[in-house]
């Protein structure tokens, strides 16, 4: 357990290197496609939606449904409360390691 | 302390999606390198076809209008056919350094490169070919550098940096060529194969020499 944490902005849902890799692409993408984001992050379908419906579920990207022909595509961009965030926790990081040093 | 070093981790893992998710950034140097020497070759060859017309004009003493036309057709299967190895061979080397840094040929920035640097550049196709349906021969290689420079500029912001200063190069060179007209293939020579060479050269060194670092 963490005693106490100085510095407020670090989110814990960024904790995880799946869910920073995608609101990191998605900081300088305005939408990326699931296979994309398969692609750029290197991991398996069902680990990428778990993490993706995480962050969805707390309101940092709104996904949008379409079709290519008959293939589903599946787009995702980030939220103004997820912009917040991230910004919020690279703050936190920043803090933090100016903190230690 | 090693808490610091989570977080150091986590800004790298940051910077490095946030560049590859928008930056294709396995363009080889070696395209450029491959296009240039196409370029160069194909220049020598014009050089030598239109030489002989000088001849044959000086030598006759007359226009003739089925040499001239022979000519142009000559040159404008000569420039098609440098656009098709200089894309082959780029797309070879390419194709060949993504396996190397094992990301996609294509992908969401691939995509947006792509799209990026046709636009501009189908203008200017179709700007060039309507200068041919006028005759209109003086202005051809100023018009090329100038739509391929600004579509390296419109591409840049989705690959490696270079491109950028490669286009505002081929900009700059098309500009100067519209003072010296009768000076076309030079320019052109320079243009697309001496720049390519050297662009592509600094490319190939800054980013390919050294085996590529694993993340």
């Amino acid at each position: 357990m963490a005693l106490n944490n100085p510095i407020s902005g670090l989110n814990k849902i960024f904790d995880n290197r799946i869910r920073l890799g995608v609101m990191s692409s998605l900081m300088v993408n305005d939408e990326i496609s699931f296979n994309d984001l398969k692609g750029l992050l290197e991991v398996t379908d069902g680990n990428l939606a778990t993490h993706l419906q995480t962050l969805e579920e707390s309101g940092f990207l709104k996904v949008h449904k379409g079709f290519i022909g008959r293939k589903t595509n599946t787009t995702y961009s980030i939220t103004r409360a997820g912009e917040k965030a991230f910004k919020d926790h690279l703050g936190g990081l920043e803090k933090m390691i100016q903190g230690i040093k | 302390m090693s808490e610091q070093n989570q977080h150091l981790e986590a800004l790298q893992d940051i910077r490095q999606m946030m560049q590859r998710s928008s930056r294709f950034i396995s363009l080889s140097g070696l395209s450029g390198i491959a296009a240039g020497i196409w370029a160069l070759v194909g220049a020598f060859f014009a050089y030598d076809w239109i030489t002989e017309y000088y001849n044959g004009y000086n030598s006759r003493g007359n226009f003739s209008g089925p040499e001239f036309g022979r000519l142009q057709w000559k040159l404008f299967l000569l420039a098609a056919a440098v656009l098709g190895l200089a894309l082959l061979s780029a797309f070879y080397f390419t194709w060949q350094r993504t396996k190397k840094t094992k990301s996609a040929l294509w992908n969401h920035t691939s995509r947006q490169l792509t799209i990026n640097v046709a636009i501009p550049l189908a203008a200017g196709g179709l700007y060039v070919l309507a200068m041919l349906q006028h005759n209109e021969w003086r202005f051809i290689v100023p018009a090329s550098l100038v739509f391929y420079g600004l579509a390296l500029v419109n591409g840049s912001k989705y690959t490696l940096s270079d491109i950028r200063y490669l286009g505002f190069s081929e900009i700059v060179l098309g500009l100067a060529a519209t003072q010296f007209i009768g000076y076309g293939l030079y320019f052109w020579a320079v243009g697309f194969g001496v720049l390519h060479i050297i662009y592509g050269f600094i490319m190939w060194w800054k980013n390919e020499r050294k085996p590529a670092l694993v993340k």
